[in-house]
């Protein structure tokens, strides 16, 4: 817990903040420029899919943010409920908008992956449908803490709702698993290794990982944003009353 | 205890509590979520002949017969164990092929499955080209069967 209390404090958040920023905004040009390279130039066509497999490079690391930010705004805003951390609740509302359009390119790259792969570009299986409810998720929770004009109410009710729809995250990923789907199982992530030749894997990995040094240098700077807007909140406030 | 303890326990016993609820309705609910049924469910179960469902499987070696002059074709689907016939009227999809994983959406009559929809699946197997025909040559692809299971295109053995 020592770790999150110090932390929890805005100002030394935004110190490190402001360390990171840039190293990680760095990090996502490099990572993204080589990953990008090695996808569409180096690596390989598939046996069977063609090129359309380079669609695999932005399609999976984009799913697996969805479900990463999720997770991470379910801890954040469990941390914002019991331990009332201040910049707890700014993570978890500075995380929504990020994991929505990854959850977004996720379902519109695979759609797009659909078309050509499977002859559609929608099928209510269920690793489809409970991927397009986590957009839902992500969609209600960033209405819903908006939608309060004391910040701290809307924090604890969208915090509620985050938490509800945690479950949701091991039914997408198991979802291939529990029952016949139309998409395929685990490639990577999955008992007995990767079932992907290491030619393919290398490019993902780095895309997976440019992905989620993009969403530390985003969320670093909006959350640095929101403390920056409390504190003026807080003068404004101060002068009308003083 | 302490109000922070309080709301930890709280949170945890909800989600607990949650996660039972949601599990017991998913399994009330596994006949719906399934996508498709095998060769064997369709054979064991021998659904109403107005009712549409998807049958999935393997297009079986050899099935596919194509009517020249039209978009006509009939194969048959198997999971091994048995075997549907299908017929289409339409276009198939680029990965449609002999041993390839396909899910068919229409009507089962008189023993027949009469398809208006195929969509191909795909498996969790990515590799260059050069890669699967080495492993072809050498006699290392993985046998149909285990390649079945594993990616679910034939039931897993329930319960």
């Amino acid at each position: 817990m020592k770790r999150i209390d110090y932390l929890a404090n805005p100002t030394r958040f935004m110190r490190l903040a402001a360390v990171l920023t840039p190293w990680m905004g760095w990090a996502t040009v490099l990572l993204a420029a080589v990953g990008l390279y090695l996808a569409f130039f180096v690596a390989p066509p598939d046996y069977q899919q063609g090129e359309s497999v380079r669609i695999m490079y932005v399609h999976v690391p984009t799913s697996w943010m969805a479900l990463f930010c999720y997770v991470s705004m379910a801890v954040a805003a469990a941390t914002g409920l019991i331990w009332k951390h201040p910049v707890a609740d700014l993570v978890a509302k500075c995380t929504a908008p990020v994991g929505a359009a990854f959850c977004f390119l996720a379902l519109l790259t695979g759609s797009l992956w659909g078309k050509p792969m499977w002859g559609t570009y929608w099928v209510w299986d269920a690793r489809l449908t409970s991927m397009l409810i986590l957009l839902f998720l992500y969609l209600g929770y960033i209405a819903l803490v908006n939608a309060f004009d004391d910040p701290a109410r809307g924090a604890k009710a969208s915090s509620i709702l985050v938490l509800v729809g945690v479950v949701n995250v091991p039914i997408i990923k198991f979802s291939v698993d529990w029952w016949n789907t139309l998409h395929q199982p685990a490639s990577v992530i999955k008992m007995g290794g990767p079932s992907i030749h290491p030619t393919m894997l290398w490019p993902l990995l780095l895309m997976a990982l440019a992905f989620t040094t993009y969403y530390v240098w985003v969320l670093m700077v909006r959350v640095r944003g929101e403390i920056i807007a409390n504190k003026i909140r807080v003068l404004r406030l101060k002068q009308v009353h003083g | 205890m302490k109000r922070k303890h309080k709301r930890l326990s709280f949170v945890l016993v909800a989600l607990v509590l949650l996660a039972g609820a949601v599990g017991l309705m998913l399994v009330a609910f596994e006949e719906k979520i399934v996508f498709f049924y095998g060769p064997s469910d369709v054979l064991e179960k021998a659904p109403p002949a107005d009712k549409r469902l998807r049958v999935g499987g393997l297009v079986e070696k050899g099935s596919i017969e194509k009517t020249a002059g039209s978009t006509v074709v009939a194969f048959r689907i198997t999971d091994i164990n048995a075997t549907v016939p299908v017929t289409y009227d339409g276009i198939l999809p680029d990965l449609f092929r002999e041993g390839q994983g396909v899910v068919t959406e229409g009507y089962y009559r008189n023993g027949v499955f009469e398809a208006d929809e195929v969509l191909a699946k795909h498996d969790e197997n990515y590799m260059p080209p050069e890669v699967a025909d080495a492993l072809k040559k050498s006699g290392q692809w993985q046998h149909m069967k285990d390649q079945l299971e594993e990616s679910g295109q034939i039931e897993k053995k329930k319960k």
